[in-house]
């Protein structure tokens, strides 16, 4: 035990800094006009420039902090300025959301921020105490966030399903920490694999653990046979949430799903490799399978994003996490761009989210449409789009890995959801439009996210470049 | 006699845990609860955890339990009406699933009597006494992080309760 240990503040300054205006968000609530508290998240995006500039900061300090439980390396700033562009992304794209839907709660901006102190926390934790932390964080900012719309019985719906399967999660996810540390003494990651080298672990408890462990993160990223809360509490919460918890908890889910097993568990690694193989298969497979049936647009989309956890699966059975960098930035831009469009289209009272409510609006909104048709092409991986990009990488990690049979399915995969892609541009572009149809206004906060989010994935899909970049500076150095 | 005290506070454990489940009515569910924590909690000191035995008794016993009470108290729940039991299913499951959990319990108890038991460590504290002062000091210095986090976290669920549960916001 350490007698005297450093506050390395300035290691943690970017959660330091989210936790401020979360906190100060809270405090000037009370002060302005009801009808403007949701215009508090100004505060929040001033935040989270912060908080990017404090990351930037971090760069070449790598090393672990705070007597181990922190780690500052490549991949985890890379997943704190994933997190914070989500973070941004999702304020930016709420601002109008909710003043048409007539929340007005400034706590929606300052649980967004927490939120993201829960996830920049998960990517940066070197034990597993701090992951457990992080964690739970997130997931009680995330019930809170679900179940926002308070009169709304299907928000509710959605915010008590993911509580009660959540917590019972969280469960199995400690249960798996307890028998770690109890058959290796420690709750560090890196010690926990010297402890398994040498010997010194008692290999049933190590791996009864990877197993709950393997439960509990797949809940969180929702992958096959653990996804079945996804389409409710996707359907049923705010589109702008809706959008947060597509991309970011499963951002955040992954990379503590890839730092644990890669750092604690290396050698164990054929043994859970099974299990992931598996559960890659079934979750690619059943999600893509499933949406084709889908009329509800936000129960497609989350199906689609069960898909897409499914291929960064692959890469993680493939080993290799170069690929898992693309993949997450290219769903990242997909999916808060095209829930973005599916709240603007839902109207008051989120009334409109049926495929069929597209109908014929291709012409009529042309730049709603339009984008809306390159996120999907995108998500359905064709080519010149970040989508094909990240897919590339992930099978060409998989047949290199010598997962043929992987790669193969993954891409039989792909070619099924194309169908379900394109079904929704068909029915913009070549159904007729109803008579008593009012067109929707473009709000400049929607209109910053929808550019955003088509430079990125046109950015990402003609200058692979910068993918390869990306996934070679956020590789995780666990040889 | 550390063996007839413990035979004592195990027997008390199970009879009250069982008679949360055979009790009819709330009220006497919930103090049968607050004797199994009592009697856990001397289970506790016995292995010598005097900081979880007491954490146990405040936390438990002391916080939660009254405000199971107060609830069961304020919403009048009468005793619980004998329903037909209608899902028979459940004992084709439960059954053999109850015999699963009480043969594994049962080959770990008799694995730990040979001497072949999951290896489970203690962390040991040297130079200290009582585990209270050591956990104390694992807070304040290796877990000083991990200590602050949970405040936020707890932060975070205030922030949840009050807007679930206010009438008017």
């Amino acid at each position: 035990m350490p007698e005297n240990i450093a506050f390395e503040i300035q290691q943690i300054l970017p959660d330091v800094i989210l936790c401020f205006f979360g906190v100060f968000i809270l405090l000037a609530g009370p002060f302005v006009g009801k009808a403007k508290q949701s215009s508090l998240g100004i505060l929040g995006l001033a935040g989270i420039v912060a908080a990017s500039l404090a990351t930037a900061n971090l760069v070449g300090n790598d090393g672990t902090y705070f007597t181990g439980m922190i780690i500052v390396d490549h991949f985890s700033i890379f997943f704190r300025f994933t997190f914070l562009l989500i973070s941004g992304l999702t304020i930016l794209s709420s601002l109008d959301y909710l003043r048409r839907q007539n929340i007005n709660l400034s706590e929606y901006h300052s649980l967004i921020l927490f939120a993201t102190v829960g996830m920049n926390l998960m990517a940066a934790s070197n034990e597993l105490i701090m992951v457990f932390l992080g964690l739970e964080t997130l997931s009680i900012s995330s019930y809170i966030l679900l179940g926002v719309k308070r009169t709304d019985p299907k928000s509710n719906e959605s915010a008590l399903k993911y509580f009660l399967l959540g917590s019972f999660s969280s469960a199995f996810l400690l249960y798996g920490i307890a028998l770690a540390y109890g058959a290796t003494k420690t709750t560090n990651l890196e010690l926990i694999a010297k402890h398994i080298l040498s010997g010194s672990a008692d290999m049933r408890l190590v791996y009864i653990a990877m197993g709950l462990m393997f439960v509990g993160f797949g809940f969180k990223v929702a992958t096959a046979p653990f996804h079945v809360w996804t389409p409710d509490v996707y359907e049923g919460a705010p589109t702008p949430v809706t959008a947060f918890m597509s991309v970011g908890p499963k951002a955040a889910g992954f990379a503590i799903f890839f730092r644990v097993f890669l750092v604690a568990f290396p050698t164990t690694y054929e043994k859970w490799l099974v299990l992931a193989w598996a559960s890659a298969v079934l979750t690619m497979t059943l999600g893509n399978v499933v949406a084709i049936v889908q009329n509800n647009i936000k129960r497609m989309l989350a199906y689609s994003s069960i898909a897409h956890a499914g291929y960064i699966l692959v890469a993680f059975v493939s080993g290799r996490d170069d690929g898992v960098a693309a993949v997450l930035f290219y769903t990242l831009a997909m999916n808060i761009g095209a829930f973005t469009i599916v709240a603007l289209i839902s109207r008051e009272n989120e009334q409109k989210i049926s495929i069929d409510d597209y109908a014929g609006i291709g012409f009529k909104q042309p730049l709603l449409a339009s984008s809306l048709s390159l996120f999907l092409l995108s998500l359905a991986g064709i080519p010149l789009t970040a989508g094909f990009a990240g897919k590339f990488f992930i099978f060409r990690a998989a047949i290199e890995s010598h997962f043929i049979w992987l790669a193969v399915v993954g891409v039989i995969n792909s070619v099924v959801s194309v169908y379900y892609y394109l079904r929704i541009i068909v029915i913009m572009y070549m159904k007729e439009l109803p008579e008593d149809y009012v067109p929707v206004s473009i709000s400049p906060g929607v209109a910053v996210v929808l550019w955003l989010a088509t430079f990125g994935i046109l950015q990402l899909g003609i200058y692979p470049d910068f993918v390869i970049s990306l996934a070679r500076v956020s590789v995780l150095n666990h040889h | 006699m550390e063996l007839a005290i413990f035979l004592v506070l195990s027997v008390i454990s199970i009879a009250s845990a069982l008679s949360i489940l055979i009790q009819r009515h709330p009220i006497y569910s919930a103090l049968s609860l607050i004797l199994t924590f009592m009697s856990l909690a001397g289970i506790y000191i016995q292995m010598q955890a005097e900081f979880i035995a007491v954490m146990q008794v405040v936390v438990y016993t002391g916080a939660i339990m009254v405000l199971f009470v107060f609830v069961i108290m304020l919403l009048n729940v009468k005793a619980e009406e004998r329903v037909p039991n209608k899902l028979i299913v459940m004992k084709y499951f439960g059954i053999p699933l109850t015999l699963l959990l009480v043969t594994g319990v049962g080959v770990n108890i008799f694995q730990s009597f040979s001497g072949q038991a999951i290896r489970v460590s203690v962390a040991s504290a040297p130079g200290l006494t009582g585990n209270t002062q050591s956990i104390g000091k694992l807070l304040y210095t290796q877990y000083a992080l991990p200590f602050e986090v949970t405040s936020i976290l707890l932060l975070v669920a205030i922030i949840g309760a009050i807007l679930m549960a206010k009438k008017e916001l």
